[in-house]
């Protein structure tokens, strides 16, 4: 209840503010228009801070908001409390029609895609027949609670910045779950989040729909408020304001976007008012000044005001510890498990003419530690994405269990129990270890978005993050649970990937070059951990470069070379291997 | 944009030869701009990952600057050149504080203070005589030009390192404050400017006009300049480096910043370009050039935002639909122009490679 406590305080001041004697109409109307603006820019805020997924066309989903309440309400007369949810409808879907189309979109090609389609829908909104062209729908019926009719910016109000807190309430639950974790893994690329089961062209429909059905509540909210819908505040003037809102605030937090709506409105409230008092001059001042105002901002801070603000803080919200003694049920087993968990028969991956993996054949025993080995280029990583489904293989099969998983996307491949690390660390640096080792027990959380958001999801999230805590204190990082990942040595990093990977509850773990940046010690807590993991049933495949922790360690290597298999043994015999020798030291060697 | 739909509203004339010639020919001009601006987007993108939204306000400013040249009077884009030179020279110093070199600081004072300054004296000493056409010409690519050097260095060589999403938002900025100072300079008002050439002459039942001839001849020679330059010329290897890898760039000696200021010259000196090309055939305003830019982003947008000829091929599409949809549907012309993205990025999101992006 502790982190509500702002947010209590928060809503009564906000609730108090319209009883204070003497407070001029005028502001409460500025309020009005900052809690519009905040409801949408913290569906951006989940859309591009969060999920890393840049839209300029939100203006246009309050536009399917608007004038869906619009229309049923003049030209059918439906209650407007009826039109509520048929607005969140039409904009969820017009952002699943729209958003399979752009979701999928690389980088810089989302938001380019989305400015057109913003445009496109403003020029649709304004030249439809039923929509009353560019003169837009006015006479729209206020919203009434029995009696009491929100006629006036005072009454609205309430309806308003009720919204807003639900919505941010509802928001932030959302990110502190397990789907919030996938979304906010998606800025960080994909390769990772799918290698522990996230789907992640599902997970980012799924921030595409939220942003888009809040930026569709606060049309509704618009349309009642000013009674009359037209096409002017749903273009793409207004799709760029409510990005820059959004990064003003703070892109990545929810009360930036509400912090950001805030200092913009009461901003171009002050520019319209003053500027044409101090330069006497006609035209559009305030976009001169704005978008200066935008560029300098960018160079000073570039994530925002709310982040700055709250490093300014005296105190910092801490999280409660999790409860280590809840514990996930294990991932099913198949009953009787063969005694070969990994077979790569013939497995082939070419790059156009290079072959990087040429026909090798191997395999890993249950409760067996193998090691890839073989000099930079041999195809080592090429082999850890064939088999996890990263890359698609040229030829050859590769199966698990008895079970071809040739080809397999990297989620299915995840459910069978194959976990892994990378070679070139990829945590999200700006979440904690916690939370970043957690995502390696996506597969074996079930609550969805909606019971996140409700707060449903809670016996599940703990058995999340206490297995979670218990994989971070099993490879000895006990200590650093809620350091930031990106605070760590790359050393560590890699074992908060281990750690994460153990989440899965695997029965092969692949480690890309787990020993490189650890120190001696380290490394030899590194060697008894995987033995330990070993004798407790699990099996390692590791590709490494440290010769002396390889043949400490496992108990068969496979030596690669320009991608052919030119050896495979145990670690004596691959010592004194002529051909491994010629491989590292050169032929005359 | 030149429209040839000759729709009077209700009554739909036939589609016959002649017209659809006029369509044709109409949409290959209007094409042709566009593909220039999307050239000029590709080219800044392609060094500087910056998405160029004020590339719409290089074509007004070039346009509008040149009609009021022609009019006789002085542009306040000469004035806005010295003012943002005077910024630049003041970031330069700060930028270089540590080591203020006598011929760094005369450098910077000579291209961010002299260079803005003589234009300014130039055109106000020009004002009110009867100057030649391409005199005003090239006065207007040259204040235009070092516009657009000014705002990279302002605005976007102090964030150069950062995100493709904060260089947007930045560029957004930059053309809603350049679009508010158009709005001072030139005010509401639209403006026409006098042709290039007054020349015309007939193919059948098509007129061919001196004007429309210099939009095509100078589209098809920027297309190949900048296919050699890039293709060719160390500079333009040197600014394709810096595009793919800026530290890398930097480690074998390219200056990245030089590369930066190269591309937005480029892309502004093109805009500018396009803007003088048009204003005789259609009335331009302040804000028209933020529609006209976005046509060009549709067709570096279809182009991949890397490959030249493919986005000069787009953007004849994108004129073609545009006349087309002028006749057919004057209305919704706009609606189909910018839905006509979707099915492209439908495409491109079925043939983009899974490959894993590292971003910062």
């Amino acid at each position: 209840m502790k982190q509500r406590l702002p947010i209590m305080v928060f809503a009564l001041v906000m609730a108090a503010i319209p009883f204070i004697p003497g407070m001029p109409p005028f502001w409460i109307v500025l309020l009005d228009n900052i809690g519009l603006a905040a409801l949408v820019a913290m569906g951006l805020v989940l859309l591009t801070g969060v999920g890393g997924l840049t839209s300029f066309g939100q203006a246009a989903f309050c536009g399917f908001g608007a004038y869906t309440t619009a229309v049923l309400t003049t030209a059918y007369g439906v209650s407007p409390w009826l039109t509520l949810p048929a607005s969140l409808l039409v904009s969820g879907i017009a952002a699943v029609v729209l958003g399979l189309v752009t979701v999928r979109l690389s980088g810089h090609y989302l938001p380019l895609g989305t400015i057109a389609w913003g445009i496109g829908l403003f020029y649709l909104f304004s030249k439809l027949e039923f929509l009353g062209r560019n003169d837009g729908i006015s006479g729209i019926p206020p919203l009434t609670i029995g009696p009491l009719k929100m006629l006036d910016p005072g009454t609205i109000y309430f309806a308003i910045w009720i919204a807003v807190l639900i919505a941010a309430l509802l928001t932030m639950n959302l990110l502190d779950s397990r789907t919030g974790r996938a979304i906010r893994a998606l800025r960080r690329g994909h390769v990772a989040a799918e290698a522990f089961g996230v789907q992640t062209p599902r997970a980012k429909l799924l921030v595409f729909i939220y942003a888009a059905v809040l930026a569709g509540l606060s049309g509704w909210l618009y349309a009642h408020f000013q009674r009359a819908a037209n096409p002017t505040p749903f273009g793409a003037q207004a799709g760029i304001e409510y990005l820059f809102i959004a990064v003003v605030g703070g892109a990545g937090y929810v009360w930036g976007g509400v912090l950001g709506a805030g200092i913009v409105v009461i901003l171009k409230e002050i520019l319209q008012s003053y500027l044409p008092y101090l330069f006497h001059g006609e035209g559009q001042l305030e976009t001169i000044v704005f978008g200066i105002l935008l560029v300098v901002l960018l160079q000073l801070a570039p994530t925002g005001v709310w982040p700055w603000l709250m490093a300014r803080l005296p105190f910092k919200p801490k999280r409660r510890p999790p409860d280590t003694s809840l514990t996930l049920p294990a991932r099913k087993r198949t009953v009787a498990a063969p005694a070969v968990l990994l077979q790569i028969d013939n497995a082939r991956k070419q790059f156009g003419g290079v072959i990087a993996v040429n026909n090798v054949s191997f395999g890993v025993q249950a409760r067996e530690i193998v090691a890839l080995i073989g000099p930079n280029g041999a195809g080592k990583s090429t082999t850890f994405n064939l088999i996890t489904g990263v890359l698609t293989s040229s030829g050859g099969t590769i199966s698990v269990l008895g079970r071809n998983i040739n080809n397999a996307p990297p989620q299915e491949v995840a459910k069978l129990g194959i976990a892994r690390t990378f070679q070139h660390v990829k945590l999200v640096p700006d979440m904690s270890v916690l939370e970043n080792v957690a995502i390696g027990a996506h597969l074996r959380g079930h609550a969805g978005a909606i019971s996140s958001m409700l707060r449903l999801d809670r016996s599940d999230e703990a058995r999340l993050l206490a297995e979670a805590a218990r994989q971070i204190e099993r490879v000895g990082l006990g200590d650093q649970i809620d350091a930031l990942a990106g605070s760590l040595s790359l050393g560590q990093q890699r074992i908060v990937e281990i750690a994460r990977a153990l989440c899965v509850d695997p029965i092969l773990l692949l480690l890309d070059e787990p020993a490189a940046g650890l120190r001696h010690m380290e490394k030899q807590q590194l060697a008894t951990l995987l033995r330990q993991l070993r004798d407790g049933g699990m099996s390692v495949l590791l590709v490494e470069h440290d010769m002396g922790f390889v043949m400490d360690l496992a108990d068969r290597i496979v030596v690669l070379d320009f991608g052919t298999k030119i050896a495979e043994g145990a670690p004596q015999a691959i010592k004194t291997n002529p051909e491994v020798i010629k491989a590292y030291l050169g032929a005359v060697a | 944009m030149g429209h040839a739909g000759p729709t009077p509203e209700g009554e739909r004339p036939v589609l016959n030869t002649t017209i659809m010639l006029f369509l044709v020919q109409d949409g290959i001009t209007n094409g042709a701009i566009y593909a220039l601006l999307g050239l000029a987007l590709v080219l800044v993108f392609a060094v500087t990952r910056v998405i160029l939204i004020p590339q719409g306000e290089f074509v007004t400013y070039g346009a509008l600057t040149y009609a009021t040249l022609s009019a006789g009077q002085v542009p306040g884009t000469a004035r806005l050149a010295v003012a943002m030179g005077v910024v630049a020279f003041g970031l330069d110093l700060f930028a270089g504080r540590r080591s203020l070199h006598p011929s760094l600081v005369g450098r910077a004072f000579a291209v961010n203070i002299i260079l803005p300054v003589v234009i300014l004296a130039l055109t106000s000493w020009l004002a009110g005589r009867q100057t030649p056409i391409a005199i005003n010409i090239a006065l207007s690519l040259l204040i235009v030009a070092a516009i657009g050097l000014f705002l990279y260095r302002i605005a976007f060589q102090p964030i150069a390192h950062t995100s493709v999403l904060v260089l947007l938002i930045a560029s957004v900025g930059c053309h809603l404050a350049l679009q508010g100072f158009g709005l001072v300079f030139f005010g509401a008002e639209g403006q026409r400017g006098p042709t290039l050439s007054d020349t015309a002459f007939t193919v059948g039942p098509l007129r061919f006009s001196g004007q429309s001839i210099a939009v095509y001849a100078i589209t098809v020679a920027f297309i190949i300049g900048l296919w050699l330059f890039f293709g060719f010329t160390l500079y333009g290897k040197a600014l394709r480096a810096t595009a793919v890898n800026r530290l890398g760039a930097r480690l074998v000696g390219i200056r990245t910043t030089l590369s930066g200021q190269i591309a937005f010259l480029l892309a502004s000196v093109i805009g500018a370009i396009s803007g003088i090309l048009i204003v005789p055939i259609t009335t331009l305003y302040y804000d028209t050039g933020f529609l006209i830019g976005l046509k060009g982003f549709i067709a570096a947008i279809i182009g991949g935002l890397v490959s030249y000829p493919l986005t000069a091929i787009a953007a004849l599409v994108v004129g073609s639909v545009e006349a087309f949809s002028s006749f057919y549907a004057s209305n919704f012309k706009e609606v189909i122009v910018f839905t006509l993205i979707l099915p492209v990025l439908v495409l491109r999101s079925l043939a983009a490679p899974a490959v894993e992006e590292e971003k910062d």
